[in-house]
C-alpha cells in the first residue's frame, strides 16, 4: 500500500526534475520536508502535495525543486543553502520539523528569500524578528487552538485538568501555552506530565495523572504517538474526558484508538469533518478539492500536515501577481516584493482556515482556522 | 504512592524487563559468537511486529520482497564471490523465499487464526538473520571487531530506511492474544502482560536447554569461548554466524509479536528497544547470559519506576545506568589485547 504511494511520488519527482533542467527560468520554488526519518510522518503528506501545487500563476510557470531533510536540522540547513545558492529559488517551502525550520530562518532571511513554514512551533513567527518577518506560518498558532478547548472546558464546567504531553517542542509549547490559559480561565493544573514519542509504555505517567484525580485530561502529541497515553489511561479505568489537539487529527488516531478515544474531543482545522461543514464556509470547496486531487494521485487521504504545505501554494498564487509588477523572478526586487506581497494577504480562503497576514502576525489565523470535533462512532464530527 | 501503584508499576517494568532481557541475550549471543554488535537487532522486532499487525490489518506483505530480496541477493553475491553458479543452499533459499511470497499472497491472512499469523511471520522474518549474515558479515568475518561495528551501523541504516519503505510511517498495533486479565489483590494484571513474561520466561529456559544440551548450543558456545579451537575441532565458524544470527532474528520477531499489541509501533521503534536491551547486555560484560538478563530486567523496572518520579530525564536515568557498570568493568578486568 505504501510503496504504491511512495513510487507514483518518486517518479513524479524525477520527472520534475527532469523538466527543471530544459525548462526557461521563471519563478523557482524550493521545498524541504522530512520524508524520511522520525518525522516522516509529516514530511510524507507535504512531499507528496507537492505535486498538486500551483504550476502556473499569471502567465509564469512555477518550478519546485524539492529535497528530503532525513529529519535532520543540519541537512535541512544544507539543503535550505543549496536551493538558495545553486537552484537561485524565489520562495522556500518547508521544512516539515520545528527544530528544522528553527535552524534555516538565518540563511532565508540573509538571502532574502520568503519561506513558509509548514510547522507547529509559533517560534518561527513569534515574537517578529528582523529575521522571521521573511517567515510565514501556514499552521494555526497552538493558543488559537488551545483557547478553543480551554473554552470548551469552560463551558462545561471542567474544574481539574492534567497534561500528558511529548518531551519535544511540541509538548513543551502546549504545556507553556495550556499553564497560562488555564491559570487565566480558573482551572487547575494538577499534573504535567512527559513523554518520548516512541516509548513503548506509558504506564507510569498514566497512573500519577490517575492519581491526581483530574476532571479532564489533555493529551499534546504529535502524530499517532497521541493515541498511547489515553488508550493506557482507559485501560486502568480512567472515566473522565479526553481532550486532545491539532497533532492527533489524523484517520491512524481513529485506527490505532479504536473504541477507546470515542468521545475524545479536540480543535484542529475543518479538514476532517468537511462532510458537516455548512456550504456557506470559505474553506469547504477549497479543503475538499484538495483532498479529492490527493486521494486520486495517491490512493489515500493526507493527513492535516500535507494541507500546511497546499496553502503554501495558495498564499503563492495570490501573491505572485503583485509582487511581477515590481521585479522580475529570480531578482532580490521580486523576493523583496513577493515577500510584501504574502504580508498583505486579506482574506485568502485555504484548506486551513482564512488568512489575514499583518506585519505583526504571520500565521492569520482567526476563529474560522479552527473547529471543534469529536470522535462519534469511531468516525470524526463536528461537536455541535 | 501506595502498594496498588507500586504493583501496576511493577508489572510495567517486568513486562518491557522480559523484552529487554530477550534482546540482550540475543545480543550478547551474536556478539560472543562473531564479535559482531548487533544494532540491527531492533529491526527484527519491528519486523515481526510490523508483519503480525499488517496481516490483521490485510496490507499486502511487502517483507516478503525483502525476504526475496535478501535470497536473490545472497545467490547473486554467490555468483560474483566465487565465480561460479550458486550453489544448492542458495537454490534452497530462493525457492523457499519464493514459496513464501507465494503463500503469502494466496493465504486468507486476515481469517487465519493468531497462531498462525505468529508462525507465518517468523517464517518470513527468521531466515532474514542467517541471510544478512551472509551478505553483510560473511565476507568480513575475520575483519577488525570496529569494522564489524561500523557495517552492523550501516546496516541498521539501510534496514531502518526500507521500513519505512516498506511499513510508512504510520504507527501500527495488533490485536492482543487473549483479553482480560488476571486479577491478583487489588492489580488487574494485563494477560498481555503475562503472555510476554510467560513467553520470555519460557524461551530462556528453552535457551539454557539448548546450549547446555544439544550439539549446535555446545558448538555455539565453544566458537564463543574460542573462535580458533572450536574451528579445529571441526566447527564451522560461518555456520555459527548464521546459526547465532538465525536465533537473534528469531527472539527478535517473537519479542516483536509479543509486544505488538501492547503498544503503537513505527518503522524505527526497533532500536530503542534493543538499545535498552544493549544496556543490559553490558551490565554482563557481553559475556554473561544470566547477568544481561537481570540486567536488562533492572532496566526494565528502573524504567517504569524512574518515569513515573521523574518522567522529563526518564532517558537520562536509564542510560545513565551503563556508568556505573563500564567503570567497575574496566576496572576489575584485565585488559588483553583482542586475539582476533
Amino acid at each position: 500500500m505504501v510503496l504504491k504511494n511512495v513510487f507514483p511520488a518518486l517518479i513524479a519527482a524525477a520527472g520534475a526534475l527532469c523538466f527543471a533542467g530544459g525548462a526557461l527560468a521563471q519563478i523557482k520554488v524550493g521545498v524541504v520536508s522530512s520524508a524520511s526519518g522520525p518525522i516522516a510522518l509529516v514530511g510524507i503528506p507535504q512531499k507528496n502535495t507537492v505535486a498538486l501545487l500551483p504550476k502556473e500563476v499569471a502567465g509564469q510557470k512555477i518550478e519546485y525543486f524539492s529535497l528530503d531533510d532525513a529529519s535532520d536540522p543540519t541537512a535541512s540547513v544544507s539543503a535550505v543553502k543549496k536551493l538558495i545558492n545553486e537552484d537561485k529559488v524565489d520562495a522556500l517551502i518547508g521544512p516539515s520539523g520545528s527544530p528544522n525550520a528553527m535552524g534555516v530562518i538565518q540563511f532565508a532571511a540573509e538571502a532574502g528569500v520568503p519561506m513558509f513554514a509548514p510547522v507547529g512551533t509559533a517560534a518561527v513567527v513569534l515574537p517578529m524578528t528582523e529575521q522571521k518577518k521573511w517567515v510565514f506560518k501556514t499552521t494555526q498558532n497552538d493558543d488559537l487552538i488551545a483557547n478553543a478547548l480551554v473554552d470548551h472546558m469552560k463551558a462545561s464546567g471542567i474544574k481539574s485538568v492534567s497534561l500528558i504531553g511529548t518531551a519535544d517542542p511540541y509538548g513543551e509549547n502546549w504545556a507553556k501555552v495550556m499553564t497560562e490559559l488555564l491559570a487565566a480561565a480558573n482551572i487547575k493544573l494538577l499534573t504535567s506530565e512527559t513523554f518520548q514519542r516512541r516509548d513503548t509504555s506509558v504506564t507510569a505517567q498514566a497512573l500519577k495523572t490517575l492519581a491526581a484525580r483530574p476532571e479532564a485530561v489533555l493529551i499534546a502529541a504529535p502524530g499517532s504517538s497521541a493515541v498511547l497515553p489515553q488508550t493506557t489511561l482507559f485501560d486502568q479505568g480512567y472515566k473522565g474526558r479526553f481532550y486532545q489537539t491539532h497533532g492527533a487529527a489524523l484517520d491512524d488516531f481513529l485506527k490505532l484508538g479504536g473504541k477507546k478515544v470515542e468521545g475524545t474531543i479536540l480543535a484542529a482545522s475543518g479538514m476532517l469533518v468537511l462532510g458537516d461543514m455548512p456550504a456557506s464556509n470559505p474553506i469547504k470547496a477549497i479543503a475538499t478539492k484538495y483532498v479529492a486531487d490527493y486521494e486520486k494521485l495517491y490512493g489515500s487521504k493526507p493527513a492535516t500536515f500535507g494541507a500546511n504545505v497546499y496553502d503554501a501554494g495558495l498564499l503563492l498564487q495570490a501573491a505572485v501577481p503583485a509582487a511581477l509588477k515590481k521585479g522580475k523572478p529570480g531578482t532580490p526586487e521580486f523576493r523583496a516584493a513577493l515577500r510584501e506581497a504574502i504580508e498583505h494577504t486579506k482574506e485568502l480562503a485555504a484548506t486551513q482556515g482564512v488568512y489575514n497576514m499583518t506585519a505583526a502576525d504571520h500565521s492569520g489565523f482567526d476563529k474560522r482556522g479552527r473547529e471543534l470535533i469529536t470522535v462519534k462512532n469511531g468516525q470524526w464530527a463536528a461537536l455541535k | 504512592m501506595d502498594s496498588q501503584i507500586v504493583l501496576l508499576l511493577g508489572q510495567d517494568g517486568l513486562t518491557s524487563g522480559a523484552i529487554y532481557a530477550l534482546l540482550a541475550l540475543s545480543i550478547v549471543l551474536v556478539f560472543s559468537v562473531t564479535r559482531v554488535l548487533l544494532v540491527p537487532q531492533g529491526e527484527f522486532v519491528t519486523f515481526g511486529a510490523m508483519a503480525m499487525a499488517g496481516m490483521q490489518a490485510g496490507h499486502s506483505m511487502t517483507l516478503a520482497w525483502l525476504l526475496l530480496g535478501l535470497a536473490g541477493a545472497r545467490a547473486a553475491g554467490a555468483l560474483r564471490a566465487r565465480r561460479r553458479w550458486p550453489g544448492p543452499g542458495d537454490w534452497i533459499m530462493l525457492g523457499y523465499a519464493v514459496a513464501l511470497w507465494a503463500l503469502l499472497r494466496v493465504l486468507p491472512l486476515q481469517a487465519l487464526p493468531m497462531v498462525v499469523q505468529a508462525l507465518l511471520t517468523l517464517a518470513l522474518v527468521v531466515p532474514m538473520g542467517p541471510l544478512l549474515y551472509d551478505i553483510a558479515f560473511k565476507p568480513i568475518a575475520s575483519a577488525h571487531s570496529l569494522v564489524l561495528l561500523i557495517v552492523s551501523i550501516a546496516l541498521h541504516g539501510v534496514l531502518v530506511g526500507l521500513s519505512l519503505l516498506m511499513f510508512g510511517a504510520e504507527g501500527a498495533r495488533s490485536e492482543p492474544f487473549s483479553d482480560g486479565g488476571l486479577e491478583i489483590g487489588p492489580v488487574v494484571f494485563k494477560s498481555q502482560a503475562l503472555w510476554v513474561i510467560a513467553a520470555s520466561t519460557l524461551l530462556i529456559g528453552a535457551l539454557y536447554v539448548f546450549f547446555d544440551r544439544t550439539l549446535h548450543g555446545k558448538a555455539l558456545r565453544a566458537t564463543s569461548v574460542n573462535r580458533l579451537g572450536a574451528e579445529l575441532m571441526g566447527i564451522s565458524p560461518t555456520f555459527a554466524g548464521q546459526l547465532s544470527f538465525g536465533l537473534a532474528a528469531f527472539i527478535g520477531a517473537l519479542s516483536g509479536i509479543l509486544i505488538a499489541p501492547l503498544t503503537t509501533l513505527y518503522f524505527d521503534s526497533g532500536f530503542l528497544i534493543s538499545l535498552k536491551g544493549f544496556v543490559g547486555a553490558v551490565t554482563g560484560g557481553l559475556l554473561s547470559y544470566p547477568i544481561a538478563a537481570l540486567g536488562a530486567t533492572s532496566v526494565g523496572l528502573v524504567e517504569s519506576f524512574s518515569t513515573f518520579w521523574a518522567s522529563d530525564y526518564k532517558e537520562v536515568i536509564v542510560f545513565t545506568l551503563i556508568l556505573p557498570f563500564l567503570l567497575w568493568r574496566s576496572l576489575t578486568t584485565r585488559h588483553s589485547e583482542e586475539d582476533a
